[in-house]
């Protein structure tokens, strides 16, 4: 056994600590079972506006006569039942979070604070620019800052989601071929992709052709050369790529896709990876999403919100989304902001101005890192998934058996061949040890994928403890039966759950029971 | 200078050495030299937390249109609504914050089991069985709406109306580039939408979308819009506002296909627009084609509850190119946030709350219509927003009012007749009489 307050990375001393096992073991009930008609927590402002009688207020024919049954609890019973929920929940406040390709690092609560400042949570997203000066000037800081880093001409901030992001940067590609007077049917986009890519092209208008990855893990570039011709409008790219591995060739990919004419789609899920080292504008990008909720450490909020501003080279500016946030010429030497909306404009995609407290809490993130501070993160991202692979090679089977960006995608297979136990037993076995689970089964391209992104955030004594659960496990696959395993996790809020008969006997709110 | 990365130099010079390597660079080794960047990035070096707070609080003290500085009367699907100190409170628990998507339910039952009690809220208000986990905000629920309506149909042409908000048509517009989908939008007639009788023989609609309210604050007939649909067969989306749905019949009600929304309103500060809440709730026939994720309750092995996504098959990570859409990221803390706030209004609260609304409206409405030259821009019935014709431009009037300590309302703007001279207003329950007093007094001095 090892001192368990003693690193065996550095030796020097650092806790180790664990959030396993969850508390909320209890079953909670609805809020709908808490409910007892007469109670209530809510209470309104004495307004002294004179009442008015329901009938005089609505017309009849469109009147409500019974109100809508949503539940009827006490505020302390409200607050209760949502702490018991939050106690059934795994976050990255209570441990690591390793999940691939999703960035889970630490989210600083000074952004908290940020999104909480009632000059900007309490501004009217329809107040015009005279009286919202303050908001214009974060967003345009917000997007110079964002160019910089990408090496892109502007920016929309706009998009609320990385697949928003996807799908904006479809549209200002066919408006780009459009404005040329070509016709292009076909994206390209490499068989390790994230879903949203392909989902992303059909809903801009493209077919997907797949080009697959070669025994290196990137994109064939042979097989490359057979699809590129004057269909196609664009590639996909995300790089490095899902399987953690910097595309070495993006280069030639560029001025091949180039060559026909096609844009280069920059996919920045995997951007911490890469900043301040290298830009996508640098390795030949046109359109480029950043996923502020990844590389820029704005929580995820249990699935959402995000923000995918897209950033573009400078032939595609005038098709960005409108109206966007400008600095405008003024008088005296100070500043005035204001809206345009760029000639070739492909049109709104968000109802206002994108998720704006999600952008303030990103541009404070940047100004705390700094410039150096950005490309500190990229290094010791990179350091800690390099760290990981090496240090789990053997344990299990290393794919791609080179050095990894931000993430490094081990398999299962071996192990699962050998005695039966798969990724999916591996991801809730490590659940039960306190930590959330790598991506499994992505990307498709590997069997029994381990996806495992430690992010910069974590210590060496929590890889260290990362590294010691999985190799832990790996004895217990190899030593016990593959039923054993099947059984975890023991001590979490549920124990697997019966997903086929989730989607069989569906159930989706309280009242589809029977 | 402020820096969340724990590692101090001797454990990154440990890990080098037990990666073999003897620098930071050799990690990029991967990375063509000739791509690298060759020098720092020209951004400002890393800041103090409390020097950045003082920078965003310069950005925010720029902003006059402030609730807490100008006595917001603006809505147009952006409300001054109450958010009491329980929401923030339950809202800003990190594990509802710091989470991601509930990948893997044994640890997410938090998270899950809020949007199921969120998605039994939504399709209770919406009058229909089933609502997913949310979209991004009231106009991407629209634009997902049109795009299951066509799917469903089979016929690309939607009617829209003229009373659907028009950041919203104007989104349905960029989208439509990429589906090809045939917009043709139905003018209002006084504030209601004036569907065309016949004509449509030769391209019938496959969907038709109005707003419940309009965005002009009207009520419109839905009646007459499902018997359009009855007639062409095109499915009836219903823009629905969710405070009104408190006094109001359901879309189910009316016979909806889908109904969508936007929920800010639900515990959401205005934000400057985001991050908002797009509600989605459909018929049990268009379960399939349901945009984004949905939690259903199963069991787990040992019989005990338990929430998880489900039909997942209908996703994009699974579908890819033959996904219906490409929604992955939501917006699950606004789904959370509105549960915890429909949790504190309840449902004697819903209904005092969207009362409260039209209470308001109705006195300032009638205070306003007592001004010299300020007139209705429309005479439908409205229950908590309206809009006037003022004698002088809105935007104006809009610049005067703040200087008396008034967000006064939205312009209608190009989109509508003559909508230079319309003023969007809204009345929440925050507003006082004295507030609206005082801001009645103000605009009879501003259109003067």
């Amino acid at each position: 056994m090892s001192d368990p307050t003693a690193s065996t990375v550095t030796g020097a001393p650092g806790g180790r600590a664990t959030s396993a096992p969850l508390l909320g073991r209890a079953p909670e009930p609805t809020l709908f079972e808490l409910s007892h008609p007469g109670r209530r927590a809510w209470s309104f402002r004495t307004t002294g506006i004179p009442e008015v009688e329901l009938d005089d207020l609505v017309p009849d024919e469109h009147r409500r006569h019974q109100p809508v049954p949503v539940a009827e609890v006490s505020e302390r019973d409200l607050v209760a039942h949502f702490t018991r929920l939050s106690h059934r929940q795994f976050s990255v406040d209570l441990g690591a979070y390793p999940l691939g390709s999703c960035t889970m690092k630490y989210n600083p609560k000074v952004c908290d604070t940020v999104a909480g400042l009632p000059g900007l949570a309490g501004v009217h997203p329809a107040a015009p620019a005279s009286l919202t000066q303050g908001w214009l000037a974060l967003l345009v800081e917000l997007e110079e800052t964002l160019c910089e880093i990408t090496g892109m001409a502007a920016a929309t901030l706009q998009p609320a989601a990385g697949a928003a992001g996807e799908l904006t940067g479809l549209l200002l590609m066919r408006a780009w071929h459009q404005a040329q007077g070509s016709v292009r049917t076909k994206v390209i986009i490499p068989d390790s992709a994230h879903g949203t890519n392909p989902a992303s092209v059909t809903l801009g208008g493209y077919q997907v052709v797949t080009v697959p990855s070669d025994e290196r893990g990137c994109v064939d570039m042979a097989a490359l050369a057979t699809v590129l011709d004057e269909d196609v409008a664009g590639i996909m790219l995300t790089n490095p790529n899902t399987l953690g591995l910097f595309e070495e060739d993006i280069a030639a990919i560029a001025a091949a896709v180039h060559e026909v004419g096609g844009l280069l789609y920059y996919d920045g899920a995997n951007l911490n990876a890469i900043l301040g080292v290298v830009r996508p504008g640098d390795m030949g990008f046109d359109i480029v999403h950043m996923n502020l909720h990844k590389t820029f450490a704005t929580p995820h909020g249990g699935g959402g919100p995000g923000a995918g501003p897209v950033a573009v080279s400078e032939r595609l500016v005038p098709f960005l989304p409108g109206p966007r946030p400008v600095r405008a010429e003024s008088q005296n030497g100070t500043p005035v902001y204001e809206w345009t909306t760029p000639p070739l404009s492909i049109g709104r995609v968000h109802t206002w101005h994108g998720n704006a407290l999600v952008l303030a809490r990103a541009l404070a993130y940047i100004l705390i890192n700094g410039g150096d501070g950005l490309k500190k993160i990229a290094e010791v991202a990179v350091l800690n998934a390099n760290w990981i692979r090496q240090r789990l090679t053997g344990t299990y089977d290393v794919p791609f058996d080179r050095p990894c960006m931000h993430e490094v995608v081990l398999s299962v297979r071996t192990i699962k061949q050998a005695h039966g136990v798969r990724a999916l037993d591996v991801a809730k076995r490590l659940l039960e040890e306190g930590f959330h689970s790598p991506t499994v089964y992505f990307p498709l391209i590997v069997d029994e994928a381990l996806m495992i992104e430690p992010t910069e955030t974590e210590s060496p004594q929590t890889l260290e403890a990362l590294a010691e659960a999985l190799e832990r496990i790996a004895d217990e696959a190899n030593s016990r039966d593959e039923g054993w395993m099947a059984e975890f996790p023991h001590g979490t809020p549920v124990r697997r759950v019966d997903e086929a008969r989730a989607a069989r006997t569906l159930i989706p709110t309280f009242d589809a029971r029977d | 200078m402020g820096t969340y990365i724990p590692h101090t130099d001797d454990e990154v010079a440990s890990m080098l050495a037990f990666l073999g390597l003897e620098s930071v660079d050799a990690l990029f080794e991967v990375v063509p030299e000739a791509l690298r960047l060759q020098h720092d990035l020209e951004l400002a070096g890393g800041a103090g937390e409390p020097d950045v707070l003082a920078r965003m609080e310069e950005f925010a003290g720029a902003n006059r249109a402030r609730s807490d500085r100008l006595v917001c009367f603006a809505g147009g699907g952006a409300y001054d609504h109450e958010i009491p100190s329980v929401t923030r409170a339950l809202a800003g628990r990190s594990e509802f914050v710091t989470s991601y998507t509930p990948y893997q339910p044994e640890v997410a039952q938090g998270v899950l089991q809020a949007i199921f009690e969120y998605q039994t809220m939504v399709a209770r208000l919406a009058g229909l069985p089933v609502a997913n986990a949310s979209l991004y905000d009231g106009g991407s629920a629209a634009v997902e709406a049109v795009n299951l309506g066509v799917a469903a149909s089979g016929r690309p042409t939607v009617w829209v109306s003229a009373g659907i908000h028009p950041h919203w048509r104007q989104m349905l517009t960029t989208f439509a580039a990429g589906t090809g989908h045939q917009l043709r939008t139905i003018p209002l007639v006084d504030g209601l939408t004036a569907w065309p009788d016949g004509g449509a023989d030769d391209d019938p609609p496959g969907v038709l979308l109005v707003g419940y309210p309009n965005y002009l604050g009207c009520i419109e007939d839905l009646g007459q819009a499902r018997a359009v649909c009855d007639r062409t067969g095109a499915l009836l989306v219903v823009g629905a506002d969710p405070v009104a749905a408190g006094l109001l019949k359901s879309a189910g009600e009316w016979g909806a296909d889908v109904m969508v929304g936007e929920g800010q309103a639900f515990g959401t500060t205005l934000g400057f627009g985001g991050p908002y809440l797009g509600l989605f709730a459909c018929a049990q026939a268009h379960l399939r084609r349901l945009p984004g994720r949905l939690v259903g309750e199963t069991v787990d092995v040992e019989g005990r509850q338990a929430y998880v996504t489900t039909l997942r098959a209908r996703e994009q990570d699974i579908r890819r190119e033959k996904a219906t859409s490409n929604v992955c990221t939501n917006q699950t803390l606004m789904a959370v946030t509105a549960a915890i706030q429909l949790g504190w209004l309840g449902t004697s609260g819903l209904v005092e709350l969207a009362r409260r609304c039209a209470q308001g409206t109705r006195y300032t409405r009638d205070a306003l219509l007592s001004l010299d030259r300020v007139e209705p821009y429309v005479t439908a019935p409205v229950l908590r927003e309206f809009a006037l014709r003022l004698p002088v431009p809105a935007d104006v009037v809009v610049e005067r009012m703040a200087d008396a300590g008034f967000l006064a309302g939205i312009p209608l703007g190009g989109e509508f007749d003559d909508g230079e001279h319309g003023l969007l207003i809204s009345v929440t329950e925050r507003r006082t009489r004295d507030e609206i007093d005082a801001y009645v007094t103000a605009l009879g001095k501003a259109v003067a």
